[in-house]
């Protein structure tokens, strides 16, 4: 028998969705921004491994030359990064949700299980409530980068004005590269969220617009009347 | 009340009845919100120009937006505030030159000539030269210079302190107004300062650079170093002074920056 189970709320839904358009928005703007001083790149022992980045990427999306374009965008739609960022940050305090989120003691542990079972080496996985151990690494690391591209990003912004905050991300130039760093974090944070979004199905994609999963439950009661041998293990199998 | 109408009773909806709904209702809602954001951003992404003025370069709503995040940020200018300051030590040796608008288009320049015109009022200009501005107390500063592209750089200048300047030439009064434009010799470079800035305790009018009488392209005989804002305020050969309650004309600004730029 099928069965809806609420899983995510309202607020953590519109949240996350405001938050996609509005992120892609500071990285693009961003990205005009950092083409007029593209001074970063990975190197190991002097040799340049990759630069951030090549011409034919900047070709590609139309970055060059758009340096006050993107402040323009970038001032603008900051405030609804922030804003919505601190309402998501909120409700997630007050409504408890945190609980569901945050790591615990056991969850470094299981999150390795977690990425064994994903990769086919470990067969069991731990059990989890709404959100399994590496998940709850993942999205409280995310919320933690949130803020740190607002810290960084003020700190660059005013750092006269919020010298304590320049100071505290290690100085002007150390910020823009923190501040960078971030971004590319998303990146890559955004390439895995999909790839196990699909991986994870409909039901799962569906509770972040919908709110809710449906879950195959065995008729319990009747089964119990039906075959009264079965046991409690058997029905901890199926689950 | 007639009884003839028959009301119908609802069954109770299915487990399937109840998914379909909310599946219905909320990604109609998705889809209604996600096109509504599609369509507020091509209206930003085609909005219009601003009309060319004070400001100019940029999409009319992103002008007043970036205006209306100036005037909340201002909130937290203080002169208290300083720049962080170094040892000379880490100054750069040969600091980076950037533009030479208002420089090198002015083959006409004669440094020996050079007097800093100051507008008083709409009749009367003072001339103040090189060696009275020279003879005032010195003030050093090392800081790191930030410019608008991202780069920064420690340099080491050393001129008169703005508020000192405005002190010793008795332009106090002018001063009380909201702005001070600056522009080079030609006019081809033009910047606009507000009050506060120009009152900051870091900002000066800089002729030495690194110990010596700063050189050309740095903007001999006299520059602005104004730490609190990006480079593109830190005018350079400085020709003309004057005093306004409405923004001055700045040369970024008209390209679509920020008239602020504050830091």
């Amino acid at each position: 028998m099928k069965v809806i189970k609420e899983k995510h709320s309202f607020l953590m839904r519109w949240t996350h969705w405001v938050n996609f358009p509005v992120l892609t928005i500071m990285i693009w703007s961003g990205l005009f921004i950092y083409w007029a001083n593209d001074a970063y790149g990975i190197s190991i022992f002097g040799f340049s491994l990759i630069k951030f980045f090549p011409e034919w990427f900047y070709n590609f999306f139309h970055i060059p030359q758009r340096l006050a374009e993107g402040m323009a965008f970038h001032f603008l739609f900051m405030w609804f990064f922030f804003i919505n960022g601190l309402l998501y940050i909120l409700y997630t305090i007050f409504s408890g949700a945190w609980r569901e989120l945050l790591p615990n003691k056991k969850s470094f542990i299981e999150a390795w299980q977690v990425l064994l079972h994903d990769l086919h080496i470990r067969k069991t996985i731990p059990p989890q409530k709404k959100y399994n151990a590496a998940q709850r690494i993942a999205y409280t690391a995310i919320i933690v980068m949130g803020i740190g591209s607002v810290i960084t990003g003020l700190a660059i912004y005013k750092p006269v004005q919020f010298y304590w905050i320049c100071w505290l991300c290690g100085g002007y130039h150390f910020a823009r590269i923190l501040h960078f760093t971030l971004t590319i974090g998303y990146v890559f944070f955004f390439l895995i969220h999909i790839v196990q979004v699909i991986l994870a199905g409909w039901n799962n994609f569906r509770a972040v617009v919908a709110g809710f999963e449906v879950i195959e439950e065995p008729h319990a009661l009747k089964q119990e009347l039906v075959v009264p041998e079965k046991t409690e293990n058997s029905d901890e199998n199926r689950s | 009340m007639k009884t003839g109408h028959k009301k119908k009773v609802k069954a109770p909806l299915t487990v399937e009845q109840k998914i379909k709904r909310r599946n219905f209702i909320s990604f109609g809602a998705f889809f209604a919100l996600g096109g509504g954001a599609a369509v507020g951003w091509k209206w930003l992404l085609d909005a219009p120009e601003e009309t060319p003025g004070i400001t100019g370069g940029t999409r009319a709503p992103l002008r007043r937006a970036l205006n209306k995040t100036e005037l909340f940020f201002r909130n937290f200018f203080s002169n208290n505030h300083l720049v962080k300051t170094y040892d000379k030590e880490r100054a750069a040796k040969t600091p980076r030159v950037n533009s030479l608008i208002g420089i090198e288009d002015d083959e006409a320049f004669d440094i020996a000539n050079w007097k800093l015109t100051v507008k008083l009022n709409s009749l009367n200009t003072q001339h103040i030269t090189i060696d009275e501005i020279k003879a005032l107390p010195k003030t050093e500063i090392v800081y790191d210079f930030k410019c608008v592209e991202g780069w920064d750089e420690i340099q080491h200048w050393a001129g008169v302190k703005l508020s000192d300047f405005l002190a010793h030439f008795k332009l106090e009064e002018q001063a009380k107004k909201q702005y001070m434009g600056l522009e080079t010799p030609n006019k081809a470079y033009y910047v606009g300062l507000e009050r506060d800035s120009v009152f900051h305790p870091q900002t000066i009018l800089a002729y030495e650079m690194n110990g010596k009488p700063i050189s050309m392209e740095h903007g001999a005989p006299l520059r602005l170093i104004v730490p609190v804002k990006y480079g593109i305020k830190n005018l350079k050969r400085i020709g003309n002074m004057s005093f306004s309650d409405s923004r001055p004309k700045d040369y970024w600004a008209e390209q679509g920056y920020d008239y602020y730029s504050g830091l």
